[in-house]
């Protein structure tokens, strides 16, 4: 019994060293928290519910791509420039020029892809840090979205797009809301309040389930199984893991990087997207930060920022316990500007334990 | 597990500390402004809450998106919504984002006060109460005329909140009221100080023949100043700014700074707090919106504000 491969595993180890077991406990516990603090604040009520579950979803959807990515052995921090690149193309085209909707969305991410093409091989073909390659293009996509928007309105916010986006059907496999019926039923049997005035007296105040929450389930639950029921998803380890390694045997490193960067890309489009059809504007600050947020989501979802190691259950886990907090200690009356003391708080809690489950899958000291 | 319990006790830490201070009277109302973190002039109206909530015995939270991110300020307004308050008091940095969250809160009764950003008949259109500000392209045109018939003819715009779109009319207005072209004379000056000193100086550098300068607050006017002194066209230059703070009225005072557009922004955090409370209390509400600026800060008015900047003016 000298190989390790086939070394016994006591059932707790095993359980330990998964990457969502952090995750997990931290949900838990941080609902079990804010339903003891903030239970009657309604935080729990259906908008409230509505709130946070918004805000979780949106960090849902760049966690994922961040987590692969992250998984892979690298990392992108043009998301958040490029989620207020995209929103601006967006409405550049179907505001400015007249496209139709569905065309500026379909080319919005079309270019995003191709930016994320750029990345990819720039990291791949010289060689340097992922890390500064995608500082540069924070800084290249921010600089264009705001020249862009003075450009054409001579604003840094492009509005307009509601107007433009009202029966067109791509638009609204982003800023739709769906289970209409089912949540006018609940209004009608009193589990959701009804508005009091106003123009949409009588309606339920939270008419359905938006798109955006259902983009992110879809997309995790697409990371998921790409990621432990594929081979792509072995390489996506294996690349990340040890490239070198892995090029011994056989896998197409390169490509599941680019792939990973493009993935990444596709991510911060389909936020851009949700966010302009929703609001009905694109800004040139939109995004701000959001690169971090969603390493922060992916990090406290328990992958490791080495590459090789993390879920995207995880991710997504790490999505909602970032939505919770933030809304939450709105929620609770606490000074809002505490937040990111609190944030960073469990970010580098999350890490510290991070590192721990390293050295007990490693054996390093 | 040892990460989770130290974050539950972090989060047990901040919450009790730091709660606001529930208030005998019970009325619990919620300001939504769109000012990054890192914006020092909503001080004032911070302070201006407190004084309001004091007096009236009312709670008042101050929220705001930490970036500036107006999408993340709309999330904010809902949750202000969702938790129930007696009335919401909240800035219109745009429209297009705002009015969905805002006529929710409005529809589902809560009473609904804009302030400082946005038009009256933005407001007006959302189903607010009433809405307490500064006309932006007006105050803009204002200082525009005052400088234009001190004779200046090519200005600069220092913008250092360029996604706002009240700020890009407050240059054009400025710009209209010199009758030119705003064109290139507006820059992103950024929110960093060293930044904004170093954009001021290379735009004087390549454009020689500037002979005005207009700032958006203090964030962009201290820095500007330092740059003016560097380069010694502190009092040459005639110098326009918004808002006020500490500095800039010791500009004024030493003439390096021609005015200061004051729009008296403790009114805008004071008076809507006032207001809601009366509506509450009594059901009464001034049926006008509210112009709480533009006032002109100069030499001859400056004892008088000296004092008081930063805190409460």
């Amino acid at each position: 019994m000298t190989d390790e491969r086939i070394k016994q595993v006591s059932a707790l180890r095993r359980a330990m060293i998964r990457p969502e077991l952090g995750a997990t406990t931290g949900t838990l516990l941080v609902f079990l928290f804010f339903l003891l603090i903030a239970g009657d604040s309604g935080m729990f009520s259906p908008e409230g519910i509505r709130n946070w579950t918004v805000v979780s979803a949106q960090f849902a959807i760049i966690a994922v791509g961040a987590c692969l990515l992250m998984i892979a052995g690298e990392f992108d921090l043009s998301v958040g420039s490029m989620i207020g690149f995209a929103g601006v193309v967006i409405a550049i085209l179907s505001v400015q020029m007249g496209w139709p909707v569905w065309a500026a969305i379909l080319a919005a991410f079309a270019i995003c892809l191709a930016l994320g093409w750029v990345n990819g091989m720039l990291v791949i073909k010289t060689g340097l840090p992922s890390f500064i390659v995608t500082l540069a293009f924070l800084y290249i996509l921010r600089g264009l979205t705001i020249w862009l928007s003075i450009l054409t309105t001579r604003q840094t916010i492009i509005g307009g797009v509601k107007d433009v986006a009202q029966n067109d059907w791509l638009a609204f496999l982003f800023g739709g809301v769906v289970l209409k019926d089912l949540f006018a039923w609940f209004a009608d049997i009193g589990l959701i309040e009804k508005f009091v005035a106003g123009t949409r007296a009588g309606q339920p105040v939270v008419e359905g389930v938006p798109m955006l929450v259902i983009w992110a389930l879809l997309l995790v639950a697409f990371g998921h199984v790409l990621l432990t029921r594929t081979k792509f998803g072995n390489w996506i380890f294996a690349a990340g893991g040890d490239a070198q390694a892995a090029r011994y045997v056989g896998v197409p490193v390169a490509r599941v990087k680019v792939t990973m960067f493009m993935f990444t890309a596709f991510c911060a489009c389909v936020f851009a997207t949700c966010q302009v059809i929703e609001f009905g504007s694109a800004a040139a600050d939109r995004g701000l930060l959001k690169e971090f947020e969603a390493i922060i989501c992916v990090v406290i979802g328990g992958a490791l920022l080495t590459g090789g190691y993390g879920s995207v259950i995880g991710a997504a886990l790490g999505a909602i316990i970032f939505g919770v907090v933030q809304q939450g200690l709105f929620f609770s009356g606490a000074e809002s500007s505490l937040f990111r003391v609190f944030l960073g708080t469990i970010l580098i809690l999350a890490v510290i334990l991070n590192t721990y489950i390293r050295r007990m899958i490693t054996g390093e000291r | 597990m040892r990460k989770t319990l130290t974050a539950i006790a972090a989060a047990v830490f901040a919450v009790a500390g730091f709660a606001a201070p529930a208030s005998a009277e019970g009325e619990k109302f919620v300001l939504v402004s769109h000012a990054p973190d890192s914006d020092s002039w909503w001080n004032t109206i911070k302070n201006a809450i407190a004084v309001a909530g004091d007096q009236m015995k009312v709670s008042v939270e101050y929220r705001n998106p930490p970036t500036g991110d107006l999408a993340d300020m709309a999330r904010i307004v809902e949750q202000a919504a969702a938790s129930r308050p007696d009335g919401i008091i909240v800035t219109i940095a745009d429209y297009d984002v705002l009015s969905g969250p805002i006529t929710e809160a409005v529809a589902r009764g809560i009473p609904v006060i804009t302030i400082n950003s946005g038009t009256v008949e933005q407001s007006k259109k959302l189903g607010a109460l009433t809405h307490v500000g500064q006309p932006e392209y007006d105050a803009g045109f204002g200082a525009g005329e005052r400088l234009g018939a001190a004779g200046a003819k090519k200005f600069l715009c220092v913008n250092h909140y360029i996604t706002n779109p009240a700020s890009v009319e407050r240059c054009q207005g400025f710009a209209a009221a010199l009758g030119v072209e705003l064109g290139n004379q507006m820059i992103d000056a950024g929110q960093d100080p060293a930044e904004i000193q170093n954009k001021v100086s290379a735009f004087l550098q390549s454009n020689p023949d500037t002979n005005a300068i207009l700032a958006l607050g203090p964030t962009s006017a201290h820095p500007t100043l330092a740059a003016l002194e560097q380069s010694g066209k502190a009092g040459s230059m005639m110098f326009g700014t918004f808002d006020l703070s500490g500095e800039i009225a010791a500009g004024i005072k030493a003439g390096k700074i021609d005015f200061a557009i004051d729009q008296q922004p403790y009114l805008q955090g004071y008076l809507p707090v006032v207001f809601l409370t009366n509506l509450a209390r009594y059901g009464v509400m001034p049926s006008n919106p509210v112009n709480s600026g533009p006032g002109f800060v100069t030499k001859d008015n400056i004892e008088l504000v000296e004092k008081l900047a930063g805190q409460y003016r």
